[in-house]
């Protein structure tokens, strides 16, 4: 489903991802791990066309290169960014309606806000609120039910469980797990790694721009490499 | 006659407009963070474009507020497209340059437009012939025309409906989201650039108004008279929060009618020292008194947040 191909992003004369490869099939659950600075939201955002970038993004087998980013999540690419996004000023019901924004069909929105609202009910009591005054795992949770209602068949999440409560980090893997058990094809980026690779199938390692390891997550949560990088053992 | 209550309906008049200005100002600010002084130059194109087309309408032998109309409707398409070249030319490559080059630019695009319409329109006055009735009506013991009713009429409507627009409708989504965060908003699929360029137009045409309301008004139009109302309408903006779309209607009738009250009792104050003919000093005063003691306005948040 994507097919990334020596990616490269600078900012000036940094340079942060260096010629990364990448695959994510239909249906997979793909973790991308790796330390601080590392590359990942970088990696995520030129996928998104969100920065300017080298080389080649394939979604379906089409390069994206040249369509403008704003009709990514026209062919069904939805991004959770890094620090939530959500819009502060508009009610939670609207930051959910800019996530249909490219949708027309206005009956099966409403319809999806209600399923939104019942996957993440906090929301539902907050939906005339205006998302600034939400807390943050309430805004992370909102931030997926935007994406979500663009119906995205690839969903990027990049750090989903940063600055939240155990607690609520349990909330929205579970909420992420039940989305791709519907069929959503997901790359997630984490710090937790453990956390990461239990719920994907495979994951990349990702170290100052590189990928220097692609494995299934078992394997991976074996590596001892891995185990004391990036499981704190 | 009561003076306080004929200036307050003066004000009320003349806030009005500067309230449909302020929109603009507000508008394009709250979305590109940047302040287009060229705005004022687009006020005097309506009210040029407009007299123009009223002079070829006359002839016609139309009755006089449909004459109006059609210079109206002939100066508010060229006012639009005359903020989107504005965008489009000036300050669309400028999107990512430091904050002080837009700003320059367009100081810029104001002188370059003052200029041109000094050399299509001419160095003299033209006057908005008498085409609507002037006739007074008593109201609190003041008088109030049919054209000054007209004007908070008709600027009333458009705000209502701007509001309208950007708190209920799926475009007015997108421009609030644009304004928050471009790049998310983009994320969502919005063409950012298509909902800038609409800000623009939209700011325009209210100009375009704008500017047929200050010729009627007046029943004069020059192609200096941009300059002081869009420093004006500025002040108006900044004095109810620019970026805020309530704050800038606020700020525009709160302006009109400061200045009003001024002007008619200016002469009191100053034992006569200084005439009417000072008014243009109250926007300037509230300018600076907004800026010393409450920098984000009347119902604006934060300035700095985008600086
Ligand atoms: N806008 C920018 N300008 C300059 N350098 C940047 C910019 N954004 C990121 N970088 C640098 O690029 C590198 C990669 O950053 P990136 O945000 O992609 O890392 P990350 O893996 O997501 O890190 P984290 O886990 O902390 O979120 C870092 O060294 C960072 O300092
Ligand atoms: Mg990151």
């Amino acid at each position: 489903m994507l097919q990334v191909r020596g990616l490269e992003v600078h900012y000036g004369g940094i340079c942060a991802v260096r010629g990364v490869d990448l695959d994510v099939a239909a249906g997979e659950k793909v973790a991308l791990i790796g330390a601080n600075g590392a590359g990942k939201t970088s990696a995520l955002k030129a996928i998104a066309r969100m920065l300017p970038a080298r080389g080649t993004v394939r979604l379906d087998g089409a390069d994206i290169a040249d369509a403008p980013p704003h009709s990514l999540v026209g062919q069904g690419l939805a991004l959770v960014p890094e620090g939530r996004g959500v819009f502060a000023r508009l009610s939670v019901r609207e930051n959910l309606e800019m996530g249909a924004y490219v949708r027309t069909d206005r009956a099966a929105i409403a319809d999806d806000i209600e399923r939104v609202f019942s996957l993440l009910p906090r929301l539902r009591e907050r939906a005339g609120q205006t998302a600034g005054t939400l807390s943050g795992g309430e805004q992370q949770m909102l931030a997926i039910g935007r994406a979500l209602m663009s119906r995205p068949r690839l969903l990027l999440l990049d750090e989903p469980s940063m600055g939240l409560s155990p607690i609520m980090v349990a909330t929205v893997f579970e909420v992420i797990r039940t989305v791709a058990q519907e069929g959503v094809t997901l790359l997630l980026v984490e710090q937790n790694a453990r956390l990461a690779l239990s719920l994907c199938d495979r994951g990349y390692v990702m170290e100052s721009g590189e990928i220097t390891l692609n494995a299934p997550s078992a394997e991976l949560l074996d590596n001892p490499a891995v185990r004391s990088a990036y499981l704190g053992e | 006659m009561d003076i306080f209550i004929q200036q307050i309906i003066n004000g009320l008049v003349l806030g009005s407009i500067y309230a449909l200005v302020a929109l603009g100002y507000t508008m394009v600010y709250g979305i590109l963070g940047l302040i287009n002084f060229a705005h004022g130059e687009v006020v005097m194109i309506g009210a040029l474009t407009a007299l123009t087309a009223i002079g070829l309408l006359v002839p016609a032998g139309l009755p006089g507020p449909v004459v109006v109309l059609g210079g109206l409707l002939i100066a508010i398409p060229v006012c639009m497209a005359v903020g989107f070249a504005i965008e489009r030319i000036a300050y669309r490559p400028l999107r990512n340059a430091p904050r002080l080059a837009p700003l320059i630019t367009a100081i810029g695009v104001s002188i370059v437009l003052q200029q041109l319409a000094m050399m299509g329109w001419g160095r003299n006055y033209h006057t908005f012939p008498p085409l609507l009735p002037a006739t007074p009506h008593q109201l609190f013991g003041a008088a109030i025309t049919d054209l000054q009713m007209l004007i908070v009429v008709v600027a009333a409507v458009l705000m209502a409906a701007l509001v309208w627009l950007v708190t209920r409708t799926r475009l007015g989504r997108a421009m609030r989201a644009t304004a928050e965060n471009p790049a998310v908003a983009r994320l969502m699929g919005v063409d950012v650039d298509r909902v800038i360029s609409f800000t623009f137009v939209l700011g325009s045409a209210l100009a375009a108004v704008a500017g047929v309301m200050v010729a009627a008004n007046y029943s004069i139009a020059h192609y200096a008279m941009g300059f002081m109302l869009g420093l004006k309408a500025f002040t108006a903006a900044v004095l109810g929060g620019i970026g805020n779309l309530g704050g800038a209607m606020l700020g525009g009738l709160l302006l009109g009618i400061i200045e009003s009250l001024g002007a008619g009792y200016i002469g009191d104050l100053t034992g006569g020292f200084l005439g009417s003919n000072y008014q243009d000093v109250f926007a300037f005063f509230v300018l600076i008194l907004v800026l010393v003691f409450r920098p984000s306005g009347l119902m604006g948040e934060k300035v700095a947040e985008r600086a």
